[in-house]
């Protein structure tokens, strides 16, 4: 085991802060392009130069409304967005064979700065007397409820876990961004006056439909996929959303964690399950995935993190059965020269999730709006924030338009 | 939300956010599309006789990285014809009747000439007049333009001329090509100015090709000095701004400009007296846009400051500009380093020990601990290794108390106060040649 201290410096944020030496230096670098790509990158168009511009005046409070008046999850989007292939990956200075600006710890540097002094940026709008249900407090149904407060529809947000947030709170890899950052960023938008009822499942969308003038779906995917191969129900096999969840829930060292642990699948969610469970102290930490490494889902850089971190990968290895006595031991697996057996104790099971099956909502029901992963399959915070923002713009239109 | 309207010498505008005459505000397009995205008010482009430009016409000079630090122009007033300006004037005031729309004049030195073009100018609806004494190349070959804002009788009696038939306010632009800025801004005064603005731009040449010799901008070979502005400018503006504005026979209100590009940069200038801001070259740079976090940012700072109106910041800054006689010589400094910050580049060392006053001692590197250390004995508060150095807050100047009561060189020269004992370890730098 770990000690507590290691523990820390393994999942501290992987890319700190920037000074504010080093903010102002960096601020001063961008160009301030007109008609940015780093912000037609952006699904939500955040105005990138204009608030890097801020923060090179000291207008720091300005930069962070900037940003957050265009995505409300700008906190989250600062820790957690695939940069690489997004605003960073399309800054100019890329054609000038430069390093390109560090937009997403700026986006930090600004944001940080009202977080931490607790600035309040946004108001309600004056009371409309419209009502709009949110099922699902993740950052689509979150964005969504943000701008229709501040246009001053009355929202009520249902979400059936105990704390809101969606995957921001119980998902994202522990490096990269803390629950308490995500809660924060809830908190802000709760203070706007969202009425949030946790432990709640909706069952179904036409009483709330009775009730409310509009409602919006984004409640996410469902549970990671099965292998369905035998042994998969051992001790010892747990999928990566509740191997991550109970990591972000807990003090560390109590969060299990095998001595060799197998991930099979190779998207992002796992490599965060591979590079966390390394990180919490597994001897090995291998993926296992059934195509070659140019197939890997994953985003490169995230490929790369986690060879740094010291994790194994088998390629052209499809799983065929969960080994062992009472429990987990080891990962048959078939390759081109045959069957072999990865000796773990620990699989964790990362090949996508399924679709919330649950809940059903009607496709084209003028009342009913839907973003999120539940709407695009599964993708980004940042794509999350777009779809709520841009759905709170249909309802507004819809219901102040009739 | 601070309160950034302005009435400037009688003119209203939204905030105090103006467009300096100049490529920006050359059109009805630029200027309508500039107030659409927030600017509170601009001065039209230097209408006069329609010129012809020659077409090599900016130079820059860039600071590392950054471009355009400072910049200059050889460029002429207008090239359009008079009608064709005003009539754009009197369109864009019908369309922003809330803006301040100004029109900067430069003609010939004949009463009946000036006369003639302020008429029409009234004519159009703009709420005020900008007499163009400022432009220091070209048009003051010409006799206009610096040759006239250089000497005071001319300056007023242009300024006469003006008011005689102008039924609105008149600014005068003063150009700072001169060796006491506040001769030109009584005259303009006594002519009957309503209001001052500054500083036009600086002769300069931005530099040489060295491969070639052509000074730049080169216009096939040859140049000619121009017109310096930019953010070079900007400590020059802001002493001549607060010279005038200290001034207590000129008691006319100041329209700032020359090198403003940030909301900071106009703090200052409002600080030290300027009722307006005006803006060029930072918009020839980055566009219009600009204007959201000049508004957005000076509203920030002023909120967070507890600042209203910009009545509230007019001037704070103004009383504390005064002779060097004046200061304070028991004010004494040292220089404090927080090794903790301290990257151990020897930056304050070399400036320091070459430079300035050998206040700072070397120790070696080998041991891991500092590198550098003040000699408090032989630092004199100068702030130069507080300049040099690249970490923020690294190294900080501390006020070292004594019980001496403040004295200037006014009072000591005169017999009056006593000085505090001060560092006696002045020039110590030796330098033994190195052994062959």
């Amino acid at each position: 085991m770990l000690s507590d201290e290691q523990l820390a410096r393994n999942f501290a944020d992987i890319a700190p802060p920037l000074t504010s030496d080093a903010a102002l230096l960096e601020a001063n670098q961008c160009l301030y392009c007109h008609d940015a790509p780093c912000t037609i990158a952006c699904p939500t168009h955040i105005d990138v130069p204009a608030f890097i511009k801020k923060i090179a005046t000291g207008n720091l409070r300005g930069s962070a409304r900037v940003i957050l008046d265009a995505n409300p999850f700008g906190h989250s989007c600062a820790r957690a967005c695939p940069v690489e292939v997004l605003c960073e990956g399309a800054c100019v200075l890329n054609d000038r064979d430069e390093q390109p600006i560090k937009i997403a710890l700026l986006q930090r540097h600004a944001t940080d700065y009202v977080l931490e002094r607790k600035l309040k940026l946004f108001t309600p709008g004056a009371a409309t007397g419209k009502r709009v249900a949110i099922v699902g407090a993740g950052p689509a149904g979150l964005a969504c409820a943000r701008d229709l407060r501040r246009q001053g529809h009355a929202v009520t947000v249902f979400e059936s876990k105990t704390q809101p947030g969606g995957l921001n709170t119980y998902g994202i890899a522990e490096y990269k961004l803390k629950a308490d950052i995500a809660l924060a960023e809830v908190q802000d938008i709760l203070d706007l006056g969202v009425e949030l009822k946790t432990g709640v499942t909706v069952e179904s969308i036409d009483r709330l439909l009775a009730e409310y003038d509009a409602v919006f779906v984004g409640v996410g995917l469902g549970s990671t996929k099965k292998l369905g191969i035998p042994g998969e129900d051992l001790p010892g096999v747990i999928d990566a959303l509740t191997f991550i969840e109970h990591l972000k829930t807990h003090p560390y060292r109590e969060t299990p964690v095998g001595r060799h642990v197998v991930v099979v699948g190779a998207g992002n969610t796992a490599i965060d399950a591979v590079t966390q469970a390394k990180r919490l102290g597994a001897a090995t930490a291998t993926i296992v995935y059934r195509r070659g490494e140019a197939e890997m889902p994953c985003y490169h850089y995230e490929y790369e993190l986690a060879k740094r971190d010291g994790c194994g990968f088998r390629f052209n290895a499809a799983p065929l059965r969960v080994l062992g006595n009472g429990a987990a031991a080891g990962l048959e697996v078939r390759t081109a020269i045959g069957a072999e057996t990865i000796a773990c104790d620990m699989v964790i099971v990362a090949i996508g999730q399924g679709e919330r099956t649950a809940l059903a909502w009607p496709k084209d029901h003028p009342k009913v709006f839907v973003g999120g992963d539940c709407a695009n399959g599964g993708a980004e915070i940042v794509n999350a924030a777009a779809e709520g923002v841009a759905a709170a713009k249909k309802i507004h239109e819809r219901l102040t338009n009739g | 939300m601070a309160d950034l309207r302005t009435n400037f010498a009688g003119i209203h505008s939204p905030n105090p956010f103006w467009l300096a005459s100049g490529p920006p505000t050359n059109t009805y397009g630029q200027v309508a599309k500039a107030f659409d995205q927030g600017w509170g008010g601009a001065v039209w482009k230097t209408i006069g006789e329609p010129i012809i430009n020659v077409f090599s016409r900016y130079g820059s000079v860039d600071l590392g990285q950054n471009r355009m630090m400072g910049f200059n122009n050889i460029e002429l007033i207008s090239d359009r014809p008079i009608a064709e300006n005003l009539k754009e004037i009197a369109e864009v005031k019908r369309n922003y009747p809330k803006h301040a729309v100004i029109a900067s004049l430069m003609v010939e030195s004949k009463r009946e000439v000036w006369h003639e073009m302020v008429k029409q100018t009234v004519g159009t609806g703009a709420d005020g007049i900008e007499l163009n004494f400022g432009c220091p190349h070209g048009m003051s070959e010409r006799g206009m333009g610096s040759a006239v804002g250089q000497v005071p009788d001319y300056t007023c009696q242009i300024v006469e001329w003006v008011k005689e038939v102008a039924t609105i306010p008149v600014i005068v632009k003063l150009t700072p090509n001169v060796t006491d800025i506040t001769y030109i801004a009584r005259a303009a005064v006594k002519g009957g100015a309503d209001a001052l603005s500054l500083i036009n731009t600086i002769n300069s040449i931005v530099g040489v090709d060295l491969v070639t010799f052509e000074p730049q901008p080169s216009v096939a070979g040859k140049s000619s000095h121009g017109g310096y502005c930019g953010p070079a400018v900007k400590p020059i503006a802001l002493h001549l701004v607060s010279a005038v504005a200290g001034d207590p026979s000129v008691k006319i209100p100041i329209s700032g400009i020359g090198g403003i590009a940030s909301w900071r940069d106009a703090a200052e200038f409002i600080a030290l007296g300027a009722g307006t801001l005006q803006v060029c070259t930072a918009v020839m740079h980055y566009g219009f846009r600009i204007i959201e976090d000049l508004v957005d940012g000076l509203s920030n700072w002023m909120d967070e400051r507890g600042h209203r109106t910009l009545a509230d910041i007019q001037g704070r800054a103004l009383p504390r500009v005064t002779k060097w006689e004046n200061l304070d010589l028991n004010y004494h400094l040292l220089a404090h380093i927080d090794q903790d910050k301290c990257i151990k580049c020897e930056l304050c060392w070399t400036a320091c020990e070459d430079g300035a006053h050998q206040a700072i001692r070397r120790l070696p590197r080998d041991n891991g601990g500092p590198v550098v250390e003040i000699i408090d004995e032989a630092c004199v508060g100068c702030n130069l290794c507080a300049a040099v150095c690249p970490v923020q807050d690294c190294i900080t100047m501390r006020q070292v108390p004594n019980d001496y009561p403040a004295v200037s060189w006014k009072e000591y020269a005169a017999g009056k106060g006593k000085l505090a004992p001060r560092s006696e370890h002045f020039h110590t730098a030796t330098w033994s040649p190195r052994s062959k």
